[in-house]
């Protein structure tokens, strides 16, 4: 197959992607609309208080985002040049752990930590200090923000560093570059042209956090706009106002995420002859003890939560838990459908990808192409500004008619879950395949290698490490997820958190304790997976 | 370890053998009962499973539940159903989403005798029928609360150092409760109150369980739950660290009730089920798997537990169309009061 032939194949199949994504939502939402008549009951959409909880969420959002990123920084630096710190594989393994835990799950790990009876405050009470730290409150909100994305941002901004080309860190030993000179001219160039992405995908994790803000808020002057939009399909059941408050939610964000893009422009690739990575810098001195202080505070951080879970979890009956049939098949349910999701998002976000990269393609630019470019851009970020509670009811009605929804309910659990799966994708392999497809396009296409050839002997060893993380993380997302699995209400669909959820509102809680640290045992092994092409990376075998 | 691995590959065998089974009898020509309800009733410790073996004995029928989340969300989802919902028999909306329930016109009149059923707060219906009732409470650790508040004035009005764990009226049913009981003692006067209550309140949560699982960290040593509550860490557990206060002005019932739809195509069997709900051998399996309070007599006396619950000398219950016309302007008049600084 000839290269133009391919791209023309690329550019359908993205539009096709494209396509079902934008309908996916669409259609949910105007099935919902329509089974409501459209009119909304509940008066007016702006009353003084969705004013109040819109600018709530902007600030618990702006303010974690910030503190998310700005502590990021560090901790990937610390990642990246510290490259013999002990257990640093289980340190990047630990980062992607959160993104797998039901927000519950995490508020009561933190709880252990950070809470009234919690480790921080009987420290500070045997040390003599009688003020103890409240977590209840805009301080709790943020903390918990935090303890999810800043992990998250560390793991996608390193992934960035460490894709600088070798000769930049041999240059730069050769000029005798200091830390901080390293930092203004070769990390932070990256990591600035990291940043409308990472921070625009926490911006939007934090404003649609719903059980965090409530749980840890300490009343309801902390409520985020998803609060309303619950409360519309819950009690009220005004389904044109909680898609409208959706829609007041996607246009906020996006407006913020406008701006970010203005103030950082795009990163330019470097030139490389792809040689294996070595640095140079930080191995001694006050640079490696600062960043061994970062590794540290950031390991207490995010592992101390993780320590509480296990230690409530193996408090546990764990063998009967192990043993009972409830949880095996939650277990293969939950895996099923994360499994699949996951496979679906990476697919088709790779597909997306590739295409707005043939759709930007300067040789044929025009006004189509940029739009088309634009909106995969938009979908892959928007997405999780939809509430899964809205595209659960909506195809819940639009299946009705097919007969027994319950059938239908796992392809339906999967394709939200792919879809909720996107924008973390999306974050993960743009950035790889962009730098990828600039140092071996040209080359490829000159050699005439293309089709599965360029797939399987250029494309699979650069991008192998990138897709690995990206499909944990899409994985370890969709089991984490409570989503719209409860609407379809089928007994034969029970997954992980569902049997946490179940076992918690009985009064189990000694079991709930005990799924949790199964669950994030799974994680753990799926974040193994996902770390995988960090073992046989050429570090240190360079120069 | 091979000899797990072989014990978890049987199980799923059996597991598949099962549904292979399952789909097989429910071939066979036979009356459905289709019950909807919310996920906790069918869990395996819930009363779904004894109750559906129980009724399937006397009714020659087979009964299959459709569980989803809890009863809100069971209106939600009658209401995205409407017209061509399969259920038969909605079981557990509480009296509040009584009113908005009716208004949906997915239900009929039973048509059943409910005199017998004895329900504090005397809630009758022609549509809906009671299966089960709780009061709220608050429950304290008696650990670390050596003095819990003996009325709903004494916990506005008390030592705000000593916290407790609310649920939120706009998310959850317990929630809803301390509202409409704050609403029955104070009238007028229930902003003023929350905003006194305010200082007390650790946090509030979305669901009863983020309040419960709080509470048992021991976060803080009082939450909004019921007063059946004990019973579950009495007779399961064991223990009777986790008490009821037993408030002096009376408090606010949750009463679960049942109905049929208009449109069942099984009306005969629909009635037959709610005449079995309210007999005694529904309502023995009601108190040790729901943790709730049967309405009708029990085969034997209720375990001895629940003889040492809090049995509150008043109750309040406000018409589901009080709430239905008020809830809103309530959640304003609560959300005015919590949220001030």
């Amino acid at each position: 197959m000839s290269g133009a032939a391919e791209n023309r194949m690329t550019i359908a199949a993205g539009l096709f992607g494209l396509g079902g994504i934008l309908l996916f939502v669409g259609l949910a939402a105007a099935a919902l609309l329509a089974q409501s008549g459209g009119v909304g009951a509940a008066g007016p959409l702006f009353d003084a208080y969705i004013w109040r909880v819109t600018r709530f969420t902007l600030l618990q959002a702006s303010l974690s985002t910030l503190l998310s990123v700005v502590f990021a920084i560090p901790v990937a630096r610390a990642l990246a040049r510290q490259a013999s710190f002990p257990g640093r594989l289980w340190v990047l393994r630990l980062l992607a752990l959160p993104l797998g835990l039901p927000a519950l799950v995490g508020a009561l790990g933190l709880i252990e930590v950070w809470g009234r009876q919690g480790l921080l405050n009987t420290a500070l009470a045997a040390a003599g200090l009688s003020q103890p730290v409240s977590i209840y409150g805009l301080f709790g909100i943020l903390i918990a923000h935090v303890f999810f994305n800043m992990p998250l941002a560390a793991r996608l901004m390193l992934a960035g560093i460490e894709r600088i080309p070798a000769e930049y860190w041999r240059t730069a030993a050769n000029l005798g570059m200091g830390s901080s000179a390293i930092f203004r001219f070769i990390e932070w160039p990256v990591i600035r042209g990291l940043l409308p992405g990472i921070a625009g995908l926490v911006f939007m994790l934090c404003a649609t956090s719903f059980t965090l803000v409530l749980t840890l808020g300490g009343g309801p002057a902390a409520s985020t706009i998803e609060v309303a939009i619950y409360q519309a399909l819950r009690f009220d059941f005004d389904p044109p106002r909680a898609i409208a408050l959706s829609g007041l939610q996607i246009m906020l964000t996006a407006a913020l995420l406008l701006v970010l893009k203005f103030i950082a422009p795009p990163p330019r690739e470097g030139e490389t002859t792809g040689r294996a990575t070595r640095r140079f810098d930080g191995a001694a001195g006050l640079p490696r003890f600062v960043d061994r202080t970062w590794l540290i505070v950031a390991i207490a951080f995010v592992g101390l939560p993780f320590a509480a879970i296990a230690n409530s979890g193996a408090r546990a009956d764990l063998p009967r838990l192990v043993g009972e049939a409830a949880f095996h098949q939650a277990l293969a349910m939950s895996v099923a459908i994360a499994f699949l999701a996951a496979m679906i998002s990476v697919t088709v976000t790779a597909l997306l990808i590739r295409t707005q990269r043939l759709a930007l393609t300067p040789r044929r630019p025009g006004m189509a192409a940029g739009l088309f470019a634009g909106a995969i851009g938009a979908s892959t970020s928007f997405i999780l500004l939809v509430p899964p509670v809205v595209l659960g009811a909506g195809w819940f009605l639009l299946l009705r008619p097919l007969g027994d929804v319950a059938r239908f309910a796992p392809a339906v659990v999967v394709a939200i879950n792919a879809l909720m799966a996107l924008p973390f994708v999306h974050r993960v392999l743009a950035p790889a395949m962009s730098t990828h497809a600039t140092r071996t396009e040209r080359l490829a296409a000159s050699l005439g290698v293309s089709g599965f050839h360029r797939l399987r002997w250029i494309d699979w060893p650069a991008l192998r490490k990138p897709l690995l993380m990206a499909f944990s993380f899409a994985m370890a997302l969709s089991l984490g997820d409570l989503g719209a699995v409860a609407l379809f209400g089928s007994q034969d669909m029970v997954t992980l958190p569902l049997l946490l959820y179940s076992r918690m509102g009985s009064y189990r809680t000694a079991d709930a304790a005990g799924i949790a640290l199964l669950l994030g045992l799974i994680c753990l092994v799926l974040t193994v997976l996902g770390t995988g092409g960090e073992e046989k990376s050429p570090e240190g075998r360079g120069a | 370890m091979s000899s797990t691995l072989q014990k978890i590959l049987s199980r799923l065998a059996i597991a598949g053998a099962t549904v292979v089974a399952f789909s097989a009898s429910a071939a066979a020509a036979e009356e459905t009962l289709t019950i909807y309800t919310y996920e906790s009733f069918i869990s395996e410790w819930g009363p779904g499973a004894k109750v559906a073996a129980a009724f399937e004995k006397t009714c020659g029928c087979k009964v299959e539940y459709v569980g989803v989340a809890d009863g809100v969300e069971l209106l939600t989802r009658l209401k995205l159903e409407g017209e061509g919902s399969k259920a038969d028999i909605v079981l557990g909306l509480d009296t509040n989403l009584v009113a908005e329930a009716k208004a949906t016109e997915l239900f009929a009149p039973h048509g059943l005798d409910t005199a017998g059923l004895k329900v504090p707060g005397g809630f009758s219906d022609d549509t809906f029928i009671p299966y089960d009732y709780g009061h709220f409470a608050v429950i304290y650790d008696t650990e670390t609360l050596k003095n819990p508040p003996k009325s709903l004035k004494e916990l506005v009005e008390g030592d705000a150092s000593q916290k407790i764990v609310i649920e939120d009226p706009r998310t959850s049913t317990p929630g809803l409760g301390l509202l409409l009981w704050v609403k029955s003692v104070y009238g007028d006067k229930a902003g003023e109150a929350w905003a006194k209550l305010k200082d007390r309140v650790l946090t509030v949560t979305p669901g009863w369980s983020e309040a419960y699982g709080l509470f048992t960290k021991g976060e803080a040593p009082m939450v909004l739950s019921y007063t059946t509550s004990p019973a579950y860490h009495m007779v399961a557990e064991n223990t009777e660290r986790y008490q009821a206060a037993s408030f002096a002005e009376g408090h606010y019932i949750q009463i679960e009730v049942a109905g049929m739809t208009k449109n069942t195509g099984e009306a005969e069997l629909s009635r037959k089920f709610l005449t079995f709900m309210t007999g005694p051998e529904f309502q023995s399996i009601i108190p040790t798997t729901n943790w709730m309070m049967p309405v009708g007599a029990t085969k034997e006396p209720l375990p001895e537990a629940f003889g040492k619950l809090v049995d509150p000398q008043k109750t309040f219950l406000m018409s589901p169309e009080e709430v239905a016309a008020n809830r809103k302007a309530w959640i304003d008049e609560w959300l005015a009061a919590m949220s001030k600084n």
